[in-house]
């Protein structure tokens, strides 16, 4: 018995030592946009301080935060609604129909998510600057999804087989379509699986650095990691302004990844499903 | 994977029965779409740049010239990109059995606490690394880990450890990122484990629990069977992962001090984009490719198997 209350006691301190060195670097990113540059790097740290507000503004005045925040959303909403509108379909395909070369087609996807992102890189460079489409979003939305659609395919999958298969014989007994099942029975019943496919690529979306960087690397349509970037190799990096606009750039994908965190946790199953 | 469940509506399975062509048609009515987009947008510039490869082409050096494999010999003769390649390999091979190892053993803390408010919190807390974009996990590691001002020294400084010099030193540089990208992924990892886990029914688990109370043959004898499948698309989705790492190392320090943490990646950029030599980097990033199929081809052997 007192084994047994030793083994919990440590297993709870074992899990708060986990929550503690998940979230310290988080903190320490939001304390530092809230401090003074001096109070940022004083030795022995500051632990209590004025919260200051001033770097956000910096940021968002000097280096127009918002505008590439902006640019990121319209780049993740745009890469993620084209990546579920032909991944989703080809999901329960897989899922649902023995065909030949069923195997291969899956293969395929799974490979493009292999798919290292400079051999992409060069020819959509060329390319794009060949039609002048250098800092053109559109760029961006198609060239994530070498990374959207695999990994919409990837957890779809096991999202689709999940759904009673007697549920789509008796929709199809009343007459519903092959599409119809798809589109009605099938896809209500797989939201969990949307929702964290959307969020997993949207969050891969938002924080690619290397393809906005090449592709994108214009003022006005540069995406939120970029901002990030621009603060590198600076001789005097404005530490506090930094983090407050590294805190931004960040804050989407964490709020959006907290509030689905429950499907995410349920969901991730990677073709791994029973 | 339970046959049932992928049987076809229709009998398209056996042979003996002739299938009208709308219902063989009709897979690849869902499927088409996305496999032309793919086609399109992961297909084609691979064929570019596979042929590109042959030529001499620096970029404002005059028109693009047949090198034949010039490009590949070059490639394979720079100190550079080897260099590159290992670093990037020794990354896979030390980082993700750490977090496989990490990610198992936080699976198994998140499914065996009592205490539900400790289970939601963690579960909350794993998605934040994810989340969290790696360029700025760049900066924040340039933050901490600084040797005379960073939080990082100042608190092994508490337990009595000298300051290390993280980011000046070339192994240490590269320990620091083997460290941050532990960091990084080791939640992503728990998280599919813990999707793996939650697979193991119900009964069998309490069965076990009536045959042994010791926990270790428990875990090996059921708990670890079922999660084989989410261990080995763990280990698929992270080497891919750790082949194109980019973001965080580059906003570190570029590949910095020097090239000490210069992977693949940052490599063929530095080429490509900096140095303008298309030819050469093209060449790498087919090399790269192949190593990356192959790894893929010898995981789904192992991993495809398990889920059809």
């Amino acid at each position: 018995m007192a084994k047994q209350v030793i083994f919990r006691i440590l297993h709870t301190i074992g899990i708060l030592l986990i929550l503690v060195v998940i979230l310290f670097p988080l903190y320490w990113m939001v304390a530092a946009s809230l401090k003074t540059e001096s109070q940022i790097f004083s030795i022995p740290p500051v632990w209590r301080f004025t919260p200051h507000f001033s770097a956000y503004a910096q940021a968002i005045r000097q280096d127009d935060v918002l505008g590439a925040l902006l640019n990121s959303l319209i780049v993740t909403v745009g890469s993620v609604g084209l990546g579920l509108l032909v991944g989703a379909p080809a999901a329960y395909g897989i899922a649902r129909y023995q065909f030949r070369g069923r195997r291969d087609v899956w293969f395929w996807y799974v490979t493009n998510w292999m798919l290292v992102p400079v051999v992409v890189l060069i020819p959509f460079y060329l390319t794009a600057s060949r039609l002048h489409l250098i800092n053109n979003l559109i760029v961006l939305v198609l060239v994530y999804q070498v990374f959207v659609v695999p990994l919409v395919v990837w957890l779809m999958v096991d999202q689709f087989r999940s759904v009673p298969i007697d549920l789509e014989e008796a929709a199809q007994l009343d007459g519903l379509g092959r599409f119809g099942v798809f589109l009605r029975i099938c896809l209500p019943l797989v939201k969990p699986g949307i929702a964290v496919s959307a969020i997993l690529a949207g969050i891969f979306a938002w924080n690619d650095l290397l393809y906005g960087f090449i592709l994108t690397p214009g003022r006005s349509v540069r995406t939120a990691p970029m901002i990030v970037l621009t603060y590198l190799g600076g001789y005097i990096v404005p530490w506090p302004k930094v983090m407050a606009g590294a805190t931004l750039v960040c804050a989407p994908v964490i709020i959006g990844g907290i509030v689905v965190h429950k499907y995410i946790a349920r969901g991730l199953t990677l073709g791994a499903v029973k | 994977m339970d046959e049932t469940s992928v049987v076809p509506m229709t009998g398209t399975a056996d042979e003996a029965i002739p299938v009208p062509l709308s219902e063989r048609l009709a897979p690849w009515f869902f499927v088409a779409p996305s496999l032309i987009l793919l086609l399109a947008i992961g297909l084609y510039p691979v064929v570019f740049t596979f042929v590109i490869s042959f030529k001499y082409w620096v970029m404002g050096m005059g028109a693009p010239e047949w090198t034949g494999i010039a490009n590949y010999l070059s490639a394979l003769g720079s100190s550079d990109f080897s260099d590159a390649v290992v670093r990037t390999l020794v990354l896979v091979v030390i980082s993700l059995p750490v977090q496989l190892v990490l990610g198992l053993l936080i699976a198994l803390a998140l499914d065996s606490t009592h205490i539900a408010l400790l289970r939601r919190l963690l579960q909350i807390c794993l998605v934040i690394p994810i989340a969290i974009t790696p360029a700025v996990v760049g900066l924040l590691t340039a933050l901490m880990f600084n040797q005379q001002l960073g939080i990082v020294n100042y608190l092994l400084g508490r337990i009595g450890i000298a300051p290390v010099n993280w980011l000046g030193d070339t192994t240490n540089a590269f320990i620091t990122v083997i460290l941050v990208q532990i960091w990084e992924w080791t939640p992503f990892v728990a998280l599919v484990l813990s999707a793996a886990l939650a697979t193991v029914p119900k009964d069998i688990e309490e069965a076990a629990m009536l045959e042994t109370e010791r926990w270790w043959p428990r875990f090996r004898s059921v708990q670890l069977p079922f999660m084989w499948p989410g261990i080995t698309a763990a280990l698929v989705f992270q080497t891919a992962f750790t082949l194109k790492e980019f973001d965080m190392i580059y906003s570190i320090e570029k590949g910095g001090p020097g090239t000490a943490t210069e992977v693949a990646m940052l490599q063929i950029e530095r080429l490509a984009f900096r140095g303008f030599d298309i030819g050469v980097a093209a060449a790498e990033s087919i090399l790269m490719l192949i190593l990356s199929i192959v790894l893929a081809r010898i995981y789904i052997r192992l991993f495809y198997r398990e889920i059809d």
